[in-house]
């Protein structure tokens, strides 16, 4: 028999103005089951509460309803008096009387019939609640963090000044990111490598960051504060722990004429090569794909040069694995590859590049030594064309998203430009002058009055090549769309950016959801920025849309604190308003006939398999169990249950049948 | 003769319909009271089953709401929703019970006045459609086993 307690508020007057509390209080005492029913004018106050405690002490309740506001406002508070008093806080329910009927409804008897109504619903329900304590995770205060750019060089170090243990996994043979490829940023000209290179040593050099470069993740088991990641280190066909980097090797291998991927193809490596001379690890890796030896079986000239004997042309991919609390996603973007642009001849002409191909004429440490000169012959163009939205905001090539960072890029490459080349002329073919930001704006009006760039609104519909110069067709929309035909040295696109190749499988191993354009998706756009649906993993910088180089940082920051919060204590507390798979006395074990309906449907991956074995450790019957520390509590699984053996506490089956049989039984 | 004020019950999500009630009371905008809310974690936890026992027990009407597609807290669970009231439609189609009784909508937690003119439409249309005379006369009793939980 239970002894539940009626507390029905009348919140000032906002309920007892049209609700008559006192009958109320009087109609739901009677019912059976409450032991004590009573109105007060405000049950959240201080007085209130105390009256709550001292009731459910005196009569003993083992459950309580508050008929007051919405629970989504004050249920923690009623929960946490209850718990002061010594009932467990999941005894406690209330009825929303003013939200969902005094504010709407009347003064008249059906409005006050309807509270009684919204009462005995939580009456009945209450009695079918069952004591529940907080699930207790423990957590791994390590971090991973996948991908070296800028975005996870911040992070890594955030949570490794917090003093937490980061793993950090690159995909190159260096960290550094798209940032180290750059010349100088936007809108104060700081030279992108001198901002950068100190951040990446200071990674290196962390006590508390452990860094694998060349290397990728593998799989990832498990759930917040509890993953399991195994990391694949590739193979860089030496040791690295004798290599000293001197760099020897790498200007003695024979093999000289592999494109070099850092500076977009206008330069060339060796098979055995650093990726730019501030390469953090600064020691090389052997491509296997176009190494002499690896094709022909001889050559062997890095291991005959090597002064420290650190080549090992048998080395093997090793497997690590490593426990970890948390994970932030720092993967980064690409930029469109050049089959999207028959049209302007990317990839036909060779003085046709793009932006980052740009960066590096710029780049005091490119191909050039900063000294803006074509690929084609090697002149110093003295017309060029920048073309703004190449893929981006087109519909027509699968990309309808603005890249936001274009419209700045393209304002600081024609700067660029006229600074080392003074009798040049910029052009800047653009749809919209996108500059929000700060000193954004400011920073393209200089590119226009200072630096005399010519801004033309207008789309391009062809270039191609007469003469040795490129001749670009396009419009003025500023000018009634007058048709402008220029002949320039060279152009340069301002490509979209897009998401990193790999990204949707790495997604997919990681468990994180991604959208259409297989960037990966935040929990929720304003609220929740940087984390996504499965807890314990963040997102940083560009692998979530197209961010600067300020957003990237202050997103990994974001990222680092959501990290650093949840390794604040040893142990994580969650709500115990999750689903639990029913458990019977052998021989039947559960109602669970092992379908796994559940775990096709659970978002969270929150459904696992459980083997129930006999004394010779045969496999007699197969069960879903339920990991609570992954699990929300949506209740997708209970509803589509065929047997009935999942449940959710807090709205479990006979909680629900019963709120319904006791609404509409009076 | 009294005029007939029949029974609705409403089956809401928490993150959005609930909130979006909610509102409605916060904006005081005002709504018939024959509709009485159970509140659920998701769309996605309502087995519909218990559509049935709430026709069993005498409701002459239901609302079913949630977050809007892509919007829902739980990623899919409105979607899940979603296809299994496309089945049951059918179901009910098949077992002569009105399709109409059950009004199936979606309401953010920002729109009080969308869940005002849902209740009232809905209300409007049960009170034409008169008590829910035709269920009594399908149901059998055994087709429903819920007690049985109930009792459990």
């Amino acid at each position: 028999m239970s002894r539940i307690g009626v507390f029905v508020c009348h919140c000032g007057e906002n309920i007892s103005a049209t609700v008559n509390c006192e009958k109320v209080a009087k109609i739901t005492g009677e019912l059976k089951g409450v032991e004590f029913a009573t109105d007060y004018k405000y049950m959240c106050s201080d007085p209130g509460q105390t009256l709550l405690k001292e009731a459910i002490k005196e009569h003993k309740l083992d459950g309580v309803v508050v008929a007051a506001c919405s629970p989504r406002m004050h249920e923690p508070t009623f929960r946490k008096a209850c718990a002061e008093a010594g009932l467990n806080p999941f005894l406690c329910e209330m009825s929303n009387i003013r939200e969902h009927c005094s504010w709407v409804h009347p003064k008249d008897d059906l409005t006050t019939e309807k509270a009684q109504d919204l009462v005995r619903v939580m009456v009945e329900k209450v009695k079918k609640n069952k004591a529940l304590n907080s699930i207790k995770v423990p957590v791994t205060k390590t971090a991973l963090v996948v991908g070296g750019g800028i975005a996870g060089i911040q992070a890594a170090l955030d949570i490794a000044n917090c003093g937490h243990k980061v793993v950090m996994v690159e995909r190159q043979p260096s960290i550094g990111g798209h940032m180290s490829q750059l010349s100088e940023t936007f809108p104060t000209l700081d030279c992108s490598q001198c901002i950068l290179t100190p951040r990446m040593v200071e990674v290196a050099q962390h006590p508390n960051i452990t860094l694998y470069t060349y290397a990728e993740v593998e799989s990832v088991d498990g759930f917040i504060g509890n993953f399991t990641v195994k990391i694949r280190k590739k193979s860089k066909s030496l040791d690295e722990h004798i290599c000293t980097g001197c760099g020897l090797c790498t200007t003695k291998c024979p093999q000289k004429k592999i494109p070099n991927e850092f500076e977009r193809g206008l330069g060339f490596r060796p098979a055995i090569y650093v990726p730019f001379p501030q390469a953090v690890p600064n020691k090389p890796v052997i491509d296997r794909e176009n190494c002499t030896y690896y094709i022909k079986g001889k050559c062997k000239v890095c291991e005959i040069v090597c002064p420290v004997k650190a080549i090992r042309f048998d080395q093997e991919d090793e497997i690590i694995e490593v426990p970890v609390g948390a994970i932030v996603m720092a993967t980064g973007f690409d930029v469109l590859k050049p089959d999207f642009f028959p049209e302007y001849g990317y990839g036909k002409y060779k003085d046709v590049i793009d932006g980052l191909a740009f960066e590096r004429l710029a780049s005091a440490s490119g191909p050039t030594q900063g000294e803006i000169r074509r690929p084609s012959d090697g002149q110093v163009p003295k017309k060029i064309v920048f073309v703004a939205c190449a893929g981006s905001r087109d519909p027509a090539k699968g990309i309808e998203y603005c890249s936001k960072i274009c419209c700045m890029y393209t304002a600081k490459h024609a700067m660029l430009y006229k600074h080392k080349v003074h009798d040049g002329t910029p052009y800047v073919f653009y749809m919209d002058i996108r500059a929000g930001g700060k000193n954004y704006e400011e920073f393209v009006r200089r590119a226009i009055v200072e630096d005399e760039t010519h801004y033309i609104r207008g789309r391009i519909s062809t270039i191609y090549e007469k003469n040795g110069k490129l001749i670009v067709k396009g419009a003025d929309t500023l000018m009634g769309a007058m048709p402008i035909e220029i002949e320039a040295d060279m152009v340069v696109l301002a490509t979209a950016g897009v998401a990193n190749h790999g990204a949707e499988e790495l997604a997919q191993t990681v468990h994180i959801s991604y959208d259409p354009y297989k960037f990966f998706a935040e929990a929720h756009p304003k609220l929740k920025p940087v984390e996504t649906n499965t807890a314990g993993i963040f997102l940083a910088g560009a692998c979530q849309a197209p961010k600067d180089i300020p957003e990237s940082v202050a997103a990994a920051s974001g990222a680092a604190v959501k990290v650093a919060s949840l390794f604040s204590k040893s142990e994580l507390t969650r709500d115990p308003l999750v689903a639990v798979v029913n458990r019977q006395p052998a021989p039947v074990y559960s109602q669970c006939v092992g379908c796994f309906l559940c775990q096709s449907v659970c978002p969270y991956q929150a459904i696992e398999r459980e083997e129930i074995k006999n004394r010779n450790g045969e496999v007699i019957k197969t069960l879903a169990r339920v990991n609570e520390g992954l699990c929300q509590g949506c209740g997708t699984c209970v509803a589509l249950c065929r047997t009935k053996a999942i449940d959710i506490h807090g709205y479990s089956n006979q909680q629900v049948y019963t709120e319904v049989m006791a609404l509409l039984n009076d | 003769m009294q005029e007939f004020e029949p029974k609705i019950v409403a089956f809401v999500c928490n993150w959005c319909t609930y909130a979006g009630a909610d509102l409605t009371g916060t904006s005081r905008i005002k709504y018939s009271a024959n509709v009485k809310i159970i509140r659920f974690p998701c769309t996605g936890r309502i087995d519909f089953m218990i559509l049935m026992k709430a026709f069993e027990n005498g409701a002459d009407g239901i609302i079913v709401s949630g977050c809007h597609p892509n919007d829902c807290h739980y990623s899919t669970g409105n979607f899940h929703a979603r296809r299994r009231w496309i089945v049951f439609r059918n179901l009910l189609n098949f077992t002569g019970i009105e399709t109409e009784r059950i009004q199936f909508s979606w309401v953010s937690a920002a729109e009080g006045f969308k869940w005002a003119d849902v209740v009232n439409n809905t209300v409007k249309k049960i009170k034409e459609m008169g008590p829910n005379e035709n269920y009594k006369k399908i149901a059998v009793s055994t087709l429903f086993n819920e007690e049985e939980i109930i009792n459990e």
